[in-house]
């Protein structure tokens, strides 16, 4: 058997948007609050303004109060936010890389009209030092482009990233 | 809890559409230029988000809305999430929505001069079965126009999405309907190159599942990404 194909979420996909997903600590998890923030922008460096984004991230822990998951739609300037726990440092693919620690991060999966299949990405925290040795950014050739994946710091707890879907400074996306 | 460290399969060249398909217009300008990185699957790729019935409460009547029944005819949808091995992927969230049944989104963005129903919001959830089983009751969506190209319309069609075991597994398509004469014009479902794997976004009317003298009954399956049979030793 083989995978179903991917279709586009559309124009209208909002009618399954719960506002209150942008905020992963709204179950009351308790953790260090922070906010990514961010645009993303289209090949003309429009605002991309109908898009999902989604967040993933696997520490904290999930639980009951935690569910590790959120999900926010780009608002009419390409805009975008989350509130979530600031995440630990992770295990590494297993093998022969030798188990290097990954920096804090959170998977990014994003749909739109115009993408038949999600680009997923990941956000990185600016001022990690495991940044430097994290075996996922390594892999990014030229390491120029790496920091398309790194959320620079513009407040106490207060993150932004820019995603631009194609284009000079283009997002690294990732395959897996 | 156990986390199954099995990395999942690569999709399989041409069952999946590109990013760039300049038919369809909107993926000029969005898709990327470079090709993405290939990274090993790592515990942020190997799970996933976990949906429960109490936090994410299931509606799986679209067709009826405080107790009143939307305009259009009623159907069933009913079928398995699987993963390519065949085996069913349990107490699993799926999320649908849909125009009605003139072929209008309840939505503020959507322009076309077609009627809405007051007695149909056009979303839903529901949960798979220990058996991978899922079930929804809607109305079939109208077709609708839109501006891709002189009178584009799209076939008929509901939106699905599904995350399953891993974030990647994480799928959105569209289902659609048998003998629907816009399919071979539509080209968000031509970019799939894989004429097989096109045809399996078409759900089967199944005399079985329809209902007498209530609803008629399709059957749509949905595979998602398996994994490997042994760990890999990279
Ligand atoms: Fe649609």
């Amino acid at each position: 058997m083989f995978a179903t194909a991917s279709q586009t979420i559309g124009p209208f996909w909002h009618l399954i948007d719960d506002p209150a997903w942008f905020d992963l600590t709204r179950f009351g998890a308790e953790g260090e609050r922070i906010a990514i923030e961010g645009r993303m922008t289209d090949g003309a460096a429009a605002g991309v303004t109908d898009a999902a984004i989604e967040l993933f991230q696997t520490s904290p822990a999930r639980s009951a109060s935690f569910p590790g998951y959120g999900r926010t739609a780009t608002g009419s300037d390409g805009t975008f936010r989350f509130v979530t726990i600031r995440p630990e440092p992770l295990s590494g693919p297993a093998g022969a890389r030798g188990n290097a620690l990954q920096a804090p991060h959170c998977g990014i999966a994003i749909f739109a009209r115009g993408l038949l299949k999600p680009l997923f990405t990941r956000v990185y925290f600016a001022g990690e030092a495991l940044n430097e040795t994290d075996p996922i950014l390594a892999l990014i050739d030229p390491p120029s482009r790496r920091p398309t994946l790194i959320a620079r710091q513009i407040a106490p707890a207060r993150y932004h990233l820019d995603i631009s879907l194609q284009g000079d400074a283009e997002t690294v996306f990732l395959e897996f | 809890m156990m986390i199954d460290t099995t990395p999942f399969r690569a999709l399989t060249p041409d069952t999946q559409p590109p990013y760039l398909a300049p038919e369809y217009r909107s993926t000029v300008l969005r898709s990327p230029r470079s090709a993405p990185v290939a990274i090993p699957q790592t515990i942020t790729e190997l799970t996933g988000p976990v949906f429960t019935a109490p936090q994410f409460p299931p509606t799986d009547n679209l067709a009826l809305t405080d107790g009143r029944e939307a305009l259009g005819e009623r159907i069933i949808v009913t079928g398995r999430v699987l993963d390519e091995d065949g085996k069913p992927v349990p107490h699993s969230m799926i999320e649908i929505w849909q125009a009605n049944a003139a072929g209008r989104y309840a939505h503020p963005g959507d322009t076309h001069d077609a009627p809405l129903d007051p007695n149909f919001r056009g979303s839903g959830r529901v949960f798979t079965d220990q058996n991978g089983a899922y079930r929804f009751v809607t109305i079939k969506p109208g077709a609708y126009p839109w501006g891709n190209h002189h009178n584009a319309w799209r076939p008929n069609h509901i939106h699905v999405s599904l995350f399953g075991p891993g974030f990647a597994t994480r799928l959105i398509t569209q289902m659609y309907f048998p003998g629907d004469p816009l399919l071979d014009l539509d080209p968000i479902f031509l970019a799939t190159p894989d004429a097989d794997a096109r045809n399996r976004l078409i759900a089967a009317f199944d005399i079985g599942v329809t209902e007498p003298g209530r609803a008629l009954g399709y059957h749509f399956d949905i595979v998602l990404r398996g994994r490997h049979a042994t760990p890999m030793e990279n």
